[in-house]
């Protein structure tokens, strides 16, 4: 009787199996830290997935969101997870720049592609052979960093104060601004570095004003590059302050009040949308994405979900590439995708045009991000 | 390094080292009394602070119906447990009135303007929402299990911080908030300004100090409470009902972490997480005092304060580092020189 039931119910899977195959069906992954301390970032991304290309050619594609609760252990496990249980054919995320990390050897000995949405450059470079099947959706720091450095040069700034978050992030933007600074004549008098968690930073401060920079550059992902910022205020500092795209937030704001204003950053036209020219070849994607997301949360997202919804429309120009080399779910499928990524021409998205080349994965151009200052207590297009 | 700017970090190293003194007496309290070591004690501070934004914000905090909930398990656990015990249900006074608590708050959040309310108002609010969540948490994950090895309370600690966080991020959600200070303006000092926050975490640290002094060498309940910790057998031979005792330290410990975050909320942004780091400081400070010690306790985490913002100055990386290394000394000379008393039979 027993017996009669185990092999009833074997030959019901594997019937449901076969079922399965029979609708030629891409599996993509996505992994976002909706809990823990990266929420800000991973909320916007979860709540993305439902608006992502449900159907590309006559491909159907199923999504499978896993949470990390931001650590990237639990990255980890939740990548292995997506490759050896479900077989995904593609991955999204994750949120952090750590968790990312983290998982490249991963996603590169089992040949999966990941499109990772976070802010650190490291993911894609320098190139090596693990991370040639990442690919990043957002602007290189340097990018962002090259704006930022001409606006300072034309503006006359000679020295400039850096404080940064100790993780990869505010590392890699102190890297990145080092080069930048040196050809444009402007010298670095501080640098310091404070922990998310901190709840002062009146010791990084004060170095930071007894040094008297011209400027002073906040390096922070998220609501901590606030504390730095008001800290300096409170304290007297009278210089002009920047901040990168890591600040692009509406807590940003709320947090700063009044004490942010006149802020210069550079960032994704997303935060201006309304001053951008219909020229712009992205300010439609990025309306419409704005309008869906709102339709569905009730709220409009941050920039961190665009991310993700760009990870879609590159799939969604990929997947039918890597379609004619193969099956979904088979290895030669994987690396056709892959290919097909990185040959992406003139996509765009919502936060600028993606050129992908096999030494740039991340395909973002001065095209998508603008100066941006904080006026009356909003966003606004510097001109 | 002039004397202005080691004004200004000792100004900030006591501002946080008060904070810092507060939780690490409530965490001695609540180790001394119940024998549980209150990791969640920084979930308090978190709650006050972001119930207190939340109030400003004029938003009515979801935090009441968390405590509707507990309170209605508590009595349900209440009630079984008179019916084990005595085989009929019991439902007194004290149960109706925990259990219509809640409700009452939430009629009063319906009713009242919490945006345009005074601060004092706000905060008294805040800490009506916040405090009595502290005896909660002890009926329902502690009190069961109150004979349990310290290690078997240390891991149910472990566990109610990790779904307090949790828990956090859902009722305030993932971004930090800040609230109004409560004065504009400052006192000159010298090359400084004093600024008003300051002067109010330090007079308000200072009068809750006083207070607790005051309530543990002259009242009766705070009496009960000390010959709980100096000996758990005798004061229950004495009638101290150790049930009592329990609740009413949690009470004081969520009391004492709700009234940090609302201290702190104005001067740093407080996330759903922020709690745990800052509790943890004060921890170091309460392991400096040989978790026994409250004028030892105090001072060590004035002290962490005091390191804390000058290692920000000269060496802002490793921070962290150098405020948690000092743990390694203090703990190798209390080994060395305290005799090891074995607390389980």
């Amino acid at each position: 009787m027993n017996l009669t039931k185990v092999a009833a119910s074997l030959a019901l899977a594997s019937l449901a199996a076969a079922s399965a195959s029979a609708f030629a069906q891409v599996k993509v992954g996505v992994v976002s830290s909706a809990t823990g301390p990266t929420a800000l970032v991973g909320i916007p991304q979860k709540n993305t997935v439902p608006l992502l290309p449900k159907k590309i050619g006559d491909l159907t594609v199923e999504y499978i969101a896993l949470d990390d609760a931001s650590d990237p252990t639990e990255s980890v496990k939740a990548v292995k997870k997506l490759i050896s249980e479900e077989k995904v054919d593609a991955i999204i995320g994750p949120s952090g720049s750590p968790n990312a990390m983290g998982v490249i050897q991963f996603v590169a000995d089992a040949g999966v592609p990941m499109l990772a949405p976070v802010g650190t450059a490291a993911v894609v470079l320098p190139m090596t052979d693990q991370k040639k099947w990442v690919f990043k959706t957002t602007q290189n720091d340097d990018i962002i960093a090259k704006a930022l450095v001409d606006y300072m040069a034309k503006h006359n700034v000679k020295t400039l104060g850096l404080i940064g978050t100790a993780d990869p992030y505010g590392e890699n933007w102190a890297k990145v601004m080092a080069g930048l600074t040196d050809k444009a004549g402007i010298k670095i008098v501080a640098s310091e570095k404070f922990n998310r968690s901190d709840n002062s930073v009146t010791g990084q401060a004060l170095k930071i004003i007894a040094a008297k920079p011209d400027a002073v550059l906040v390096t922070a992902p998220g609501g901590p590059s606030v504390l730095p910022e008001t800290t300096l205020y409170d304290l007297g500092y009278k210089g002009h302050m920047y901040q990168t795209h890591g600040a692009a937030l509406p807590g940003f704001l709320k947090l700063g009040g009044k004490k942010v204003e006149g802020t210069v950053l550079a960032a994704s036209l997303m935060l201006v949308l309304g001053e951008i020219p219909d020229s712009n070849p992205s300010k439609k994607v990025a309306s419409e994405y704005i309008a869906a997301y709102e339709k569905l949360n009730g709220e409009k997202p941050a920039t961190f979900g665009a991310n993700v919804y760009d990870a879609g429309l590159l799939l969604e120009k990929a997947i039918p590439l890597a379609e004619k080399k193969g099956k979904p779910g088979t290895p030669e499928f994987r690396a056709a995708l892959r290919d097909a990524l990185e040959q992406t021409h003139e996509l765009v998205g919502t936060q600028g045009v993606y050129n992908m080349s096999p030494t740039d994965h991340s395909g973002f151009d001065d095209r998508g991000r603008e100066m941006i200052t904080v006026k009356d207590g909003t966003w606004r297009l510097l001109k | 390094m002039n004397l202005q700017i080691a004004m200004l970090l000792g100004q900030d190293g006591m501002t946080n080292g008060a904070i810092y003194a507060l939780l690490a007496l409530s965490i001695l309290l609540v180790f001394t009394v119940t024998r549980v070591l209150f990791i969640p004690q920084g979930e308090f501070v978190a709650f006050g602070a972001l119930t207190m934004a939340t109030l400003q914000a004029g938003h009515a905090p979801a935090l009441v119906w968390l405590l509707a909930l507990l309170a209605v398990i508590a009595t349900i656990a209440d009630l079984l447990a008179g019916r084990r015990d005595t085989g009929r249900y019991r439902f007194g006074t004290g149960q109706a009135l925990r259990l219509g608590y809640p409700f009452v708050l939430i009629g009063l959040i319906q009713v009242l303007p919490l945006e345009s309310l005074p601060m004092a108002l706000q905060a008294a609010l805040t800490l009506a929402l916040v405090v009595p969540l502290g005896p909660l948490c002890y009926r329902l994950f502690y009190q069961p299990i109150a004979n349990a090895p310290v290690l078997i309370l240390l891991i149910v600690s472990v566990a109610l911080h990790v779904a307090m966080v949790g828990v956090g991020l859902l009722i305030f959600g993932p971004e930090g908030a800040r609230t109004q200070p409560f004065g504009e303006g400052g006192l000159e000092l010298g090359p400084i300004t004093l600024n008003a926050q300051t002067l109010w975490v330090l007079t308000a640290s200072l009068a809750l100090i006083v207070a607790l002094y005051l309530f543990f060498e002259r009242t009766l309940y705070g009496k009960a409470l000390r010959a709980t910790a100096v000996n758990r057998v005798g004061a229950r031979l004495m009638g101290i009902s150790p049930v009592f005792a329990g609740k009413a330290s949690f009470f004081l410990a969520a009391l004492i972490g709700a009234l940090s975050g609302i201290l702190i909320a104005p001067i740093t942004t407080i996330y759903f997480d922020s709690g745990f780091i800052i509790s943890l400081k004060g921890f170091v400070g309460s392991i400096i005092g040989g978790l026994a010690s409250y004028p030892v306790a105090a001072l060590g985490a004035l002290l962490v304060g005091l390191i804390e913002a000058f290692s920000a100055f000269f060496a802002s990386t490793y921070k962290e580092v150098i405020v948690f290394t000092l743990i390694i000394p203090f703990l190798l000379w209390r080994s060395l020189t305290s005799r090891h008393v074995e607390e389980e039979e």
